[in-house]
């Protein structure tokens, strides 16, 4: 029996994952692999436990049953700073800037996990603000901008802590079209420069273009996967976001 | 800025061949209250968990190195240090089971006031350092027992405390350990999801800050030479050392030292004016209407709405 | 403060306290701690209640308290009102304070940072408790009423009438409030305010007004618990912050937000202290009430019925 080159360890691994509110399964069952430098869509219905996913990966839910393996290291039991010091980043949904220091002043605070020193984590910081395009506003306070470049600096900080793997929450939500377009190409660009990303994502057509793969969940488990266009005509995809009775009356 | 900041060392420096005993006690006030309210700001200013127990800190550093200093004959200049480490022995306590339990905002000023009440409680209780009639101390003048016949010692002193804390607020708002602690003021899960061991530093803080306020505990036990427990443990100490980073800027160096000259003066000035009795408070009164006047209108505090008055004069 | 039923005669030394106990002593201990717990009972209601519907914490809530003390103490000395009949008149005077209060300092910090509440608060306290000290001087008052000394028997336990009367008339304005909150269309829109914020101004509740109502509500409750221990207790300025802290002490154990926690932890904690007092010495029972408070933050800060508070 001749064993083929070994396959690349996937940047993250769920099995299994589970988490209950009371009586109530928030995410049940889950399992999917990344394989590194992959962009995974995770969509769903409204409910159907993306951010509950997001929050299990990244060490702020702990889970009920299964396991997550990020780069084959177990996330078991770890508190979200140390995993985000192991390489996974997240973003969050509703953007949380520190509103009183200066956009160079939050970025900075992402990039001192890299690199402890003051003077070496501001260049870092100002590296990353040009990276994004908010270099014009490096000084201004994060109170002060607005929502798509507060989801940039979002972004930026999280970047600035040199993910392998970043989790992005709804990363376009409430941006005009021609900042989606922005923010896709930016995305697209750090993907590039070899991040993973793992994009939770209500703009279907966003979704379809960035992902290199997508897994449906709905009521907490996953439904579907595969490659979008395949996903886009998964009778029980539809039927998921458009209810049996559309399907009913559809075919 | 830095210019500013030297002049006024000079001139405070030379300052007491000028004054004479009574001002040089105003001084000492300001001196030592901007540093208790330096030291509180680490934890409360920069680190944004608001102690309202500090007191109790004070209290187990004064009365340590008193009682060290009468029944072992330990040098109080050691003795601070032993006060210093007892008090972040509790400063320790209170943090871990603040942190750990999550308690925050209110829960966490309730935990506080609850341990140093507790401690009052115990001080009054316990005969061996005096109970309710308190501790005294002999005077007897002798440097080596951290006592002067000369309040212009006490003065240099006070300063010096004021200036030691002031340095370790500078450098530690100067790496890292400051940024954090910053940040984790403004947001602590946007703090976590950056890799900032939020516990930790809350930890670092809490200590740093119990130890050098239980250094002070030790000029006040050998400034007063008397320990009452609900004074030097009691909610109104807690409110003077807080108050003083509140008005003049929690959060920043020079805060502490610009409220403690706001409201050192202020308080004497009051208690002089209008003598002992029936207006006894009225000073604390002004605390109060201020205390309201900033929070309303200058809720980071004086300091900072000076700086946006004169930018150019303070470079960050 | 030194609550907790105490007759002429209770007061038993420590050492000799268990020889010396029995089901008497027991039962006057536990009746007397019941009969105190009305006014508990009210301080914690009035605290829980500006808590539940503004998510704010009234650190003040004792030194109007002893305002309340204070006011019923000038009805009693410079009007003859007696603080059982007066005690009427300092709950709408608080009511007003509170109101004011209300709408010119708290209603402009309640979306602020809970720290700059807090702080608000302890100015307002400040200025509460100096100005009283400012007013009254230093030294403890109290005020005398004709039902003072009066006592009667119930079997094997004496019933001192002023608590006895206290205790009824805390019930009293206790079910008042009760009955405003589920009776009236004001009391109704506060009880929603409270659950829900974003759906009552949806529904065109004046929130503002609400918020001021519950605040002069509270403080007229603690304004007539002071008035109604005024000849029980001696009081000064300097105990505001110490009645502050006892009022939190019932409503966390109680449950922050829950009336009917504040109402049985107001009973439970008197009564706890009442008993304390018998088996301890005075002063080391504020001590139990603070270890409690210590336990209670760490493992239930929920408290027995409350909510979490965010």
């Amino acid at each position: 029996m001749s064993a083929g080159p070994p396959l690349a360890t996937p940047v993250l691994e769920a099995r299994e994952l589970g988490k209950r509110f009371g009586g109530l399964h928030a995410v049940r069952g889950l399992s999917f692999e990344m394989a590194p430098g992959e962009v995974l869509g995770l969509i769903g219905p409204n409910g159907a436990g993306k951010t509950t996913v997001f929050n299990l990966l990244s060490g702020f839910l702990a889970q009920d049953a299964g396991e997550v393996r990020f780069e084959g290291r177990s996330l078991t039991g770890l508190k979200p700073h140390a995993i985000c010091r192991m390489g996974l980043a997240r973003t969050f949904q509703i953007v949380r800037p520190f509103p009183h220091l200066t956009v160079l002043e939050n970025v900075r605070v992402g990039a001192l996990a890299r690199q402890p020193r003051m003077a070496d984590a501001a260049d870092r910081a100002r590296a990353v603000i040009e990276q994004v395009g908010l270099g014009a506003k490096a000084g201004h306070l994060a109170a002060g901008l607005t929502l798509a470049e507060r989801k940039r600096l979002e972004l930026a900080r999280a970047l600035a802590t040199k993910p392998t793997l970043l989790l992005l929450d709804e990363v376009m939500a409430g941006l005009n079209p021609t900042e989606i377009q922005a923010i896709l190409a930016l995305v697209r660009s750090i993907n590039e420069a070899g991040v993973s990303i793992l994009l939770i994502e209500h703009n279907m057509r966003a979704v379809m273009t960035l992902s290199h793969r997508i897994v449906v969940l709905s009521f907490g488990e996953k439904i579907a996967e595969g490659a979008p266009a395949a996903v886009a005509s998964d009778p029980r995809v539809v039927e998921a976001y458009l209810g049996e009775a559309y399907v009913a009356a559809t075919n | 800025m830095r210019w500013l900041a030297l002049v006024a060392l000079v001139v405070l420096l030379a300052l007491p061949a000028w004054l004479n005993s009574y001002a040089i006690t105003v001084f000492i006030f300001i001196f030592f209250y901007a540093f208790l309210g330096q030291a509180w700001n680490i934890v409360g200013g920069y680190a944004g968990q608001l102690s309202a127990g500090h007191a109790a800190f004070v209290g187990i550093g004064a009365y340590a190195s008193a009682v060290l200093s009468a029944q072992a004959g330990l040098t109080p200049w050691l003795g601070m240090l032993v006060g210093g480490v007892l008090s972040a022995g509790l400063g320790t306590l209170v943090g871990y089971l603040g942190f750990r339990f999550g308690l925050r905002g209110f829960y966490f000023v309730l935990l506080t006031v609850a341990f140093a009440e507790v401690c009052r409680i115990v001080a009054l209780n316990t005969d061996a350092v005096g109970g309710a009639l308190g501790y005294y101390i002999t005077f007897t003048g002798n440097p080596r027992q951290f006592q002067f016949q000369d309040n212009r010692a006490y003065y240099y002193i006070a300063l010096g405390l004021m200036l030691v804390a002031t340095a370790v607020v500078a450098a530690i708002e100067r790496r890292r350990f400051g940024a954090y602690l910053i940040a984790i003021r403004e947001d602590e899960q946007a703090c976590e999801a950056l890799g900032v061991n939020t516990f930790r530093y809350k930890m670092l803080a809490m200590v740093v800050s119990s130890f050098l306020t239980g250094v002070g505990g030790t000029f006040y036990a050998f400034y007063l030479f008397s320990l009452q427990p609900n004074s030097v443990f009691g909610i109104p100490l807690s409110v003077e050392i807080v108050i003083r980073p509140i008005v003049g800027g929690a959060g920043t160096v020079l805060g502490p030292i610009l409220g403690s000259f706001i409201l050192s003066p202020l308080a004497e000035a009051s208690r002089v004016y209008f003598g002992q009795g029936g207006w006894a408070g009225a000073h604390l009164v002004a605390y109060g209407l201020l205390l309201i006047a900033v929070v309303l209108f200058l809720p980071q505090g004086a300091y900072p709405a000076l700086r946006r008055l004169w930018p150019r004069a303070a470079a960050r | 403060m030194a609550p907790g039923g105490r007759g002429p005669e209770v007061r038993v030394p420590a050492s000799q306290g268990v020889s010396r106990l029995d089901a008497a002593l027991i039962a006057q201990s536990l009746l007397s701690g019941l009969l105190f717990g009305g006014v508990y009972s009210l301080m914690a209601v009035g605290l829980t209640l500006i808590f539940g519907v503004m998510r704010v914490v009234n650190f003040a809530h004792g030194d109007m308290m002893v305002w309340g003390m204070y006011l019923a103490w000038l009805l009693a000395t410079r009007a003859g009102i007696d603080p059982y009949v007066g005690f009427v008149l300092c709950a709408a005077a608080l009511f007003g304070l509170g109101y004011l209060i209300q709408r010119a300092l708290v209603g402009r910090v309640v979306d602020a940072p809970h720290e700059m509440q807090i702080l608000l608060m302890l100015g307002v306290a400040l200025v509460l408790e100096n100005s009283a000290l400012v007013a009254f001087g230093p030294d403890p008052q109290r005020v005398r009423s004709p039902l003072r000394a009066a006592t009667v028997w119930l079997g094997p336990v004496f019933v001192d009438v002023a608590r006895l009367v206290t205790f009824v008339l805390a019930m009293l304005l206790t079910l008042a409030l009760y009955l405003f909150l589920t009776r009236t269309d004001l009391g109704r829109t506060m009880r929603a305010a409270a659950d829900n914020l974003y759906g009552a101004r949806v529904i065109g509740a004046d929130v503002g007004r609400v918020y001021a109502v519950a605040f002069g509500i509270g403080a007229a409750c603690v304004g007539a618990a002071g008035a109604l221990v005024s000849p029980i207790l001696p009081f000064q300025p300097a105990g505001g912050l110490g009645l502050s802290v006892a009022s939190f002490n019932i409503v966390i154990i109680g449950g922050m937000g829950s009336l009917p926690g504040a109402f049985l932890g107001g009973l439970l904690v008197s009564v706890a202290e009442s008993l304390g007092a018998v088996f301890l010495s005075p002063s080391m029972k504020e001590l139990v009430s603070f270890s409690l408070l210590i336990v209670i933050l760490l493992f239930r800060p929920a408290g027995l019925f409350g909510r979490a508070a965010t």
